[in-house]
């Protein structure tokens, strides 16, 4: 074992020991403990926890890596990830706080005085949530086994192990103060390697400030987006700070993202374990400022990872001299390539690396002139963030961390996604459907089963991905956006939507947007339609579907709505009640 | 008798107007928000990106700057804002929470 494995052993079990601790500290007494942390957490707390729930192996490890490689399209990301906190706060934290009672199938069950409602949202809600569970464990796996050098299932089953102890036993109440903890890793672990490359490319300290700064090397006057423009061009590909996507498409992926993350349980929910209404708005707020952290930081980390690259590859003048013979690649290059995220084929049998775009017909003639044959490196987009400190040659302990931060930031968002399921199968399945009477007792033990059960279900889906498991962040989004976002929407700012409306646009909103993408993805069947521009509805893609589907189902439920009876009295005081904060109760302990 | 159901009719409906306009302010306020929401977004990050992008803030083309920065930044700002804003109304319509 190296002094790296060593290293990253240490930091990762300290890290581990922590949680454990967390766990036991903290353990759930009550289903209220269960459920929502007794409503006595403090916002920033709150805010926090809510960070790490919300920022997962994706946000991570992924979205940095994709950003550097789709420039200003990437912003759909950024922007669609912190605007749904705009409307998490405004229409619907306040409300559900207000309204409290431990679940978002409760709240649409309640409203719309339905059980059917409550199962359709229970199906919504288990659907989203295992979709999004499995990449997590995945993301748990791949880093167990590049840093800890254990097989994927090793690397699963303590993941699973650890979340086993802290979400089963803790409940909400141990997940939020292992989320706190886990924020804290992850975003130290996130922005240490962003300082250092910003410092060593322009010299500023804030990745915010650097990627509007001068390079160091560029003799003070050009502006590293400039610089990073040119030499993307230089090598075939669009310009880093402009777009290729239809604008249309553009806007319906970022609002149907922002919509999404606004109706995804898992979020929701946390917002019902602050003490006051008021909290509940400021805690939003707390949590945006906690995920900007890294959101801003992100498109830096992308755009430096992207030229650090591109430098590496292209030592001379980019695209003129030769590039990087594979003789005399780095270390890092080594590690990775083991890896299989990074790959290269010697295409035109020089010996040297030609990394360019080959699918753009205007440079073929440039690149035949060149004698290349074809783009010889495929790169992984996860290494941008993953092998990021090894090509920046930032110091061991800085890999070791970041390691620690992927596994909190899977491990805490999985823990966050299986509450939900747990909820949704204790609290709205067993106890109000099936088992009335169920005691409180017999209520969290029924919770802890389903918790256990949900870990093994996602543990196997993260041992064996089904095959679209990369395209399943559209349908998570998506079914969100048009199924359950409208659905509380509507519960709360209009009297008239009743049971026939909430459950028919539901279901239209719902099997709308799973089609779309069925035909266009082909999950579970081949695809009925290429995935291309030309043949989508209105220029947008499967992506950003989620907002017809939404917009569908305000229709549907509105005309369906007008033509039957209107909803009973006491549900017009259940509405009016929840839109003023007077009442909501204080922190209690059953 | 039908003197006193009559009193309590018009104290129901000037409880029901208080809340209304507590409501409508909230919704005011709320509108407001969401205005500035889609504008620096939708607006400045996605439909005139192209055009703000003739404009430099230190080394960011403006439309990218809002795309990727501006526009979270702005998100930030609009929550505690609202936040802000609306325990102010609160107090001024008296549904406070103790």
């Amino acid at each position: 074992m190296d002094n790296l494995q060593i290293l990253t052993y240490i930091v990762v079990g300290f890290t581990f020991v922590v949680y454990i601790g967390i766990a036991i500290w903290s353990r759930a007494h009550t289903t209220g403990d269960f459920y929502v942390a007794g409503k006595g957490v403090h916002p920033i707390a709150n805010g926090m926890a809510t960070a790490a729930d919300w920022m997962s192996a994706a946000s991570f490890i992924s979205m940095a890596g994709l950003i550097a490689f789709l420039g200003y399209d990437g912003s759909v990301y950024l922007m669609g990830w912190t605007g749904g906190y705009v409307l998490l706060a405004l229409l619907l934290a306040p409300y559900l706080r207000k309204y409290g009672k431990f679940t978002v199938p409760s709240f649409i069950a309640d409203r719309y005085y339905s059980k059917t409602a409550r199962v359709v949202a229970v199906i919504c809600l288990i659907f989203i949530s295992f979709t999004y569970v499995a990449g997590q464990m995945r993301g748990v796996g791949i880093v167990f086994s590049r840093f800890l050098e254990v097989d994927i299932l090793t690397g699963l089953l303590v993941g699973m192990g650890i979340v086993f102890i802290y979400a089963v036993l803790g409940g909400m109440k141990g997940i939020t103060y292992t989320q706190v903890a886990q924020y804290c890793v992850l975003i130290f672990a996130y922005t240490v390697p962003a300082v250092f490359i910003s410092i060593q490319l322009t010299g500023n300290p804030l990745p915010q400030l650097g990627l509007g700064s001068t390079v160091t090397d560029g003799g003070g006057s050009m502006y590293l987006l400039q610089k990073l423009d040119l030499i993307v061009q230089d090598l075939g590909f669009g310009a880093y700070t402009d777009g290729s996507k239809a604008m249309i498409d553009v806007a319906a992926i970022t609002l149907a993202l922002m919509v999404g993350t606004a109706g995804l349980p898992h979020v929701i929910v946390r917002f019902f374990t602050v003490p006051k209404v008021s909290d509940a708005r400021k805690s939003a707020g707390w949590a945006l400022l906690f995920i900007a952290l890294l959101y801003t930081t992100a498109p830096a980390v992308g755009a430096m990872a992207r030229m650090n690259l591109i430098e590496t590859i292209w030592p001379g003048e980019v695209a003129e001299s030769q590039p990087l013979a594979y003789e005399d690649r780095p270390e890092w290059f080594r590690t990775w390539e083991n890896t299989g995220l990074l790959d290269f084929t010697d295409k035109n049998g020089d010996g040297m690396i030609q990394y360019y775009n080959d699918g753009n017909p205007d440079f073929a003639p440039t690149a035949e002139a060149n004698g290349w044959e074809g783009n010889e490196l495929m790169v992984d987009r996860d290494i941008m963030v993953l092998a990021n400190p090894e090509i920046a040659n930032l110091p061991n302990w800085v890999i070791a961390l970041v390691a620690a931060g992927g596994i909190a930031a899977a491990l805490s968002t999985a823990a966050g996604l299986l509450l939900v399921i747990s909820s949704a199968v204790s609290h709205d399945l067993v106890k109000n459907i099936f088992a009335p009477n169920m005691s409180d007792r017999g209520e969290l033990l029924t919770g802890r089963i389903a918790a256990a059960v949900a870990i093994c279900v996602a543990g196997y889906l993260g041992y064996n991905p089904p095959g679209f498991v990369a395209q399943v962040v559209a349908f998570a989004f998506g079914l969100a956006a048009a199924s359950l976002f409208p659905a509380i929407i509507m519960g709360i700012f209009s009297t008239r939507i009743n049971r026939e409306g909430a459950i028919a646009g539901m279901l239209t909103g719902l099997i709308f947007t799973f089609g779309y993408i069925l035909y266009f993805k082909g999950i579970f069947i081949t695809p009925l339609a290429e995935n291309i521009p030309a043949n989508w509805l209105f220029g947008i893609s499967p992506e950003g579907i989620g907002v017809v589907g939404m917009l569908l189902n305000f229709g549907v439920a509105f005309t369906v709505s007008r033509f039957t009876a209107a909803p009973p009295v006491h549900i017009r005081e259940l509405i009016e009640d929840i839109r003023v904060p007077r009442g909501a109760g204080g922190a209690h302990s059953h | 008798m039908s003197q006193q159901s009559s009193q309590q009719s018009s104290q129901q409906s000037q409880h029901q107007d208080r809340r209304d306009a507590y409501w409508n302010a909230n919704k005011r306020i709320m509108a407001g928000c969401l205005i500035v929401w889609f504008v620096v977004s939708f607006g400045f990050g996605i439909v005139l990106a192209e055009p703000l992008d003739n404009f430099q803030l230190f080394g960011y083309p403006l439309g990218f700057w809002f795309a990727q920065q501006g526009s979270i930044y702005t998100f930030l700002i609009l929550i505690f804002f609202y936040a802000w804003r609306m325990n102010k109304l609160d107090r001024e319509h008296d549904v406070h929470e103790e």
